[in-house]
This record gives C-alpha cells, sequence and structure tokens, in this order.
C-alpha cells in the first residue's frame, strides 16, 4: 500500500474562512477535510496517511516556514506522494499547493495538485510537478477529484503518464521520445490531406495564440501630448537596489527621474540576462533613449516628457505576467495624464 | 496600454514577435542590444540614428494608418 500525504488548506481543511487564513501549518493523522474525498478513489493503492492544513496568507507570506513544516511532515511520514488542493483558481492557496509540490518533487517524493488555467501558479510551477486540470471553483470538485485520484494512481503504480492532453495536465514544456509507425512527413501529409478534405485533425505541436490589439485613438497633436517612456531592457538604477531579475519578471519598477536629461552612464545599468548589457551600459539610452525624448520636448516636438522610466526585463517574461505589467502601467500612466508611450525592447 | 486607451509604440528588433504577440504599433529598432543606439557610430551619428528611431515611433502615435512606413513600421489594424 503506498501513502499519501495530503495538503490543503484552511478552508478545505475546515478550521476556517478568510479570518483563519492566517493559521499555521498543523498536520492530522491520517484524512480531515477535503482529504476524505480522495480516499474512496484511492483505495487499494495508497492510503492518506495524514493531512497537512495550512492558512492561505500564512503560507504565502511566510513560505520558509511552511516549506520547512512540510519537509518535517515528509521525513516523519515518508510518503510515496504528495496530493495538494485542487486550488482551483484561488491565487493563494494555488500557489501554496504548486510551493508543497515543489518542495516535495526537491526532496525526491511524486507530487500533483489541480489548478485552474488561469490561475497564475499553473505558469509559475507547471514545470516543476504535474498540475491537473480542474475547474474554477470548487463545484469542480466531483469532476477534479477522479481526474486526480485517478492519475495519482497511474503515478503510484508506475503505469505509463500519457500526453498532456490525455491525461488532462498543463504541458511541463518537456520533449519525450516516442517511436510512431508513420514518419513525420508522412504525419504531416495525412494532416494535410485531412485538412483540405474538411476532415478532422490535430495539431502534434500546438502554436501559442495571441490576441491582437486594437490601436487606440491616435494622438491629435504631439506637441501637446505628454510622453511617457517604458522598456523591457531590464534598465534599472546602479547596484539594482529593487532586485530586479535577469529573467521570467513577475513586477515592474517606476523610477523617477526628476530633472534628468538623460540616463547617466553609471547611474543606471541593464540586469536583463538575454543580451549583451555592455552597449547598454556605455550609454543606458541606447535602450531607454530619455535623452532624446529631453530633446524634443525641448525643441517642442512633443509636449513634455512623463519623468518616470516603467522598467521590467522581458526575458522569458510569461504573457500573462507581461499583460497584468501592461495593465499595472497602464493605470499609473492614464493617472499621470500620459497620452502616449514609447515601448522599448531588447 | 492601447486597450487602456493610451497609444504606445513598441520599438524593438525582432518585430516579428511583437506582431505575433499582437502590438498595434511597431516600430523596427537599430539591434537587439542597443534598440535606440549604435556604438559603431560616431557620438553625433548615434544621436541622428536616435533621433530617427525615436521621431519615427512617435510618428505611429499620431496615426491610424495601416501602414505608415513599409513593412515593419506600422499600425496594425487586423
Amino acid at each position: 500500500m503506498k501513502k499519501v500525504l495530503f495538503y490543503t488548506n484552511q478552508f478545505f481543511g475546515q478550521v476556517g474562512g478568510e479570518d483563519m487564513a492566517y493559521c499555521q501549518p498543523e498536520v492530522t493523522e491520517g484524512m480531515r477535510g477535503s482529504a476524505n474525498t480522495f480516499g474512496a478513489p484511492l483505495k487499494d493503492t495508497a492510503e492518506i496517511v495524514a493531512t497537512v492544513v495550512c492558512g492561505d496568507n500564512f503560507y504565502a507570506e511566510n513560505m520558509e516556514t511552511g516549506r520547512a513544516f512540510l519537509r518535517e511532515q515528509i521525513e516523519k511520514y515518508h510518503p510515496d506522494m504528495v496530493i495538494a488542493g485542487p486550488a482551483f483558481n484561488a491565487g493563494r492557496f494555488g500557489i501554496a499547493c504548486g510551493d508543497v509540490c515543489k518542495t516535495a518533487k526537491e526532496m525526491g517524493v511524486e507530487a500533483i495538485t489541480g489548478l485552474y488555467e488561469e490561475n497564475p501558479a499553473v505558469e509559475m510551477y507547471k514545470k516543476d510537478c504535474y498540475i491537473l486540470k480542474v475547474g474554477k471553483s470548487a463545484a469542480g470538485i466531483r469532476k477534479a477529484v477522479p481526474l486526480m485520484a485517478g492519475f495519482a494512481k497511474k503515478l503510484l503504480t508506475g503505469e505509463k503518464i500519457g500526453s498532456p492532453k490525455e491525461e488532462q495536465y498543463y504541458a511541463k514544456g518537456q520533449r519525450v521520445n516516442l517511436f510512431r509507425e508513420k514518419n513525420g512527413a508522412e504525419r504531416a501529409v495525412d494532416m494535410l490531406l485531412a485538412k483540405v478534405n474538411g476532415q478532422p485533425y490535430e495539431t502534434e505541436l500546438e502554436i501559442s495564440t495571441y490576441e491582437k490589439v486594437e490601436p487606440s485613438t491616435p494622438i491629435a497633436d504631439l506637441s501637446k501630448a505628454k510622453i511617457a517612456l517604458c522598456t523591457t531592457g531590464g534598465i534599472v538604477p546602479f547596484g539594482n537596489p529593487d532586485h530586479m531579475v535577469a529573467a521570467t519578471a513577475k513586477f515592474w519598477k517606476d523610477y523617477a527621474l526628476g530633472d534628468a536629461q538623460r540616463l547617466e552612464q553609471g547611474q543606471w545599468e541593464s540586469v536583463h540576462a538575454g543580451f549583451d548589457p555592455v552597449y547598454a551600459n556605455e550609454d543606458p539610452n541606447r535602450v531607454a533613449p530619455y535623452d532624446m525624448l529631453k530633446i524634443l520636448e525641448k525643441e517642442g516636438v512633443i509636449g513634455s516628457v512623463h519623468p518616470f522610466l516603467a522598467s521590467t526585463t522581458g526575458n522569458s517574461t510569461s504573457v500573462a505576467d507581461a499583460t497584468r505589467m501592461g495593465q499595472e502601467i497602464a493605470r499609473r500612466l492614464l493617472d499621470a495624464g500620459v497620452n502616449g508611450v514609447l515601448l522599448t525592447s531588447t | 496600454m492601447e486597450k487602456a486607451g493610451i497609444p504606445a509604440a513598441h520599438i524593438c528588433t525582432v518585430t516579428p514577435i511583437s506582431k505575433t504577440v499582437g502590438a498595434a504599433r511597431i516600430f523596427g529598432a537599430q539591434a537587439i542590444p542597443y534598440p535606440t543606439g549604435d556604438p559603431h557610430l560616431s557620438r553625433e551619428k548615434e544621436m541622428a540614428r536616435r533621433r530617427e528611431i525615436v521621431t519615427g515611433a512617435l510618428a505611429l502615435l499620431t496615426s491610424s494608418d495601416k501602414s505608415v512606413d513599409g513593412e515593419s513600421n506600422a499600425v496594425f489594424t487586423d
């Protein structure tokens, strides 16, 4: 019989609601709260030996403590697998589940969770563990439990794991070698024939689809417009006081430029790890052309320059994070009465 | 930003990426490590090149035409 350690939050662990979101992690022998729903579908294969319950705020704000607690329980119970959640579209709970799974995997213990596709934790943790696709809210638990329990049993018994589509987990970004009866050329021709004949076919490599953005109303008179400068070139004050990351940024910074006329060498640098920053460090205006905007302001070509640089690192940044940061920056610029934006990318 | 109602021009070197992700106004930059500069030019010439790129991108903010300056520098409406 395999052993499963279950993780859930204060709500599903029946400690309490949002008022208990700061409750510290605690462990109960056997099943507690939503763990009970997994008991029956797992039986014959695995037993839930203990349930860890932790408040959403507590885990999100004290991740190291949460991890340490989990590690202790893993050392105590020696589970074959950790099952966390499902957390549906819950932000903090989702991140806790992802982090719990990642921590377990780091200790060599298999771990799975279940999240809704838009839960930011999917993007954050899908490479670290299997995340099963579940509904948006707890109303989806009836479908989520058999899906997750069935997948858990496969993993526990060493059964072959199918494709993300077959098993309904988020693709982990791994390439797996497999043998096919027909070679690539034959399969491509089959696919093309099916397509021209109007028959169903399935791509073997899905290309991400992006939304096309409609241009907004153009600026009527540049000489009266307030222009802001944004960059994804990782330009930060020298020494990087805010610890801007070199890749996969999830935040941006708004740097006040006061009455500076340009970005001076030695006062600014690029922390972007996706290009050689030598030229940008020599002259940061090569990435964020603040000097030229100030010149054009003096010449009256543009009305004024918004005296801030909105900066982040655009290196393997997820579309979801980039979209969110763009929305945040837009709100800030609207509040500042900005009429137009130049956004530079490296 | 465009969705929030602020015209925004993307100055980037690999413009097809910008187009793929749906940017509405795109202006071709100098190079990946120095989109608005060129260390191989004299200081004066580099500033002239920067002016060209910045004013070109600014022009996109005032336009709703499908094509402002050839293939890569354009307002995309489809």
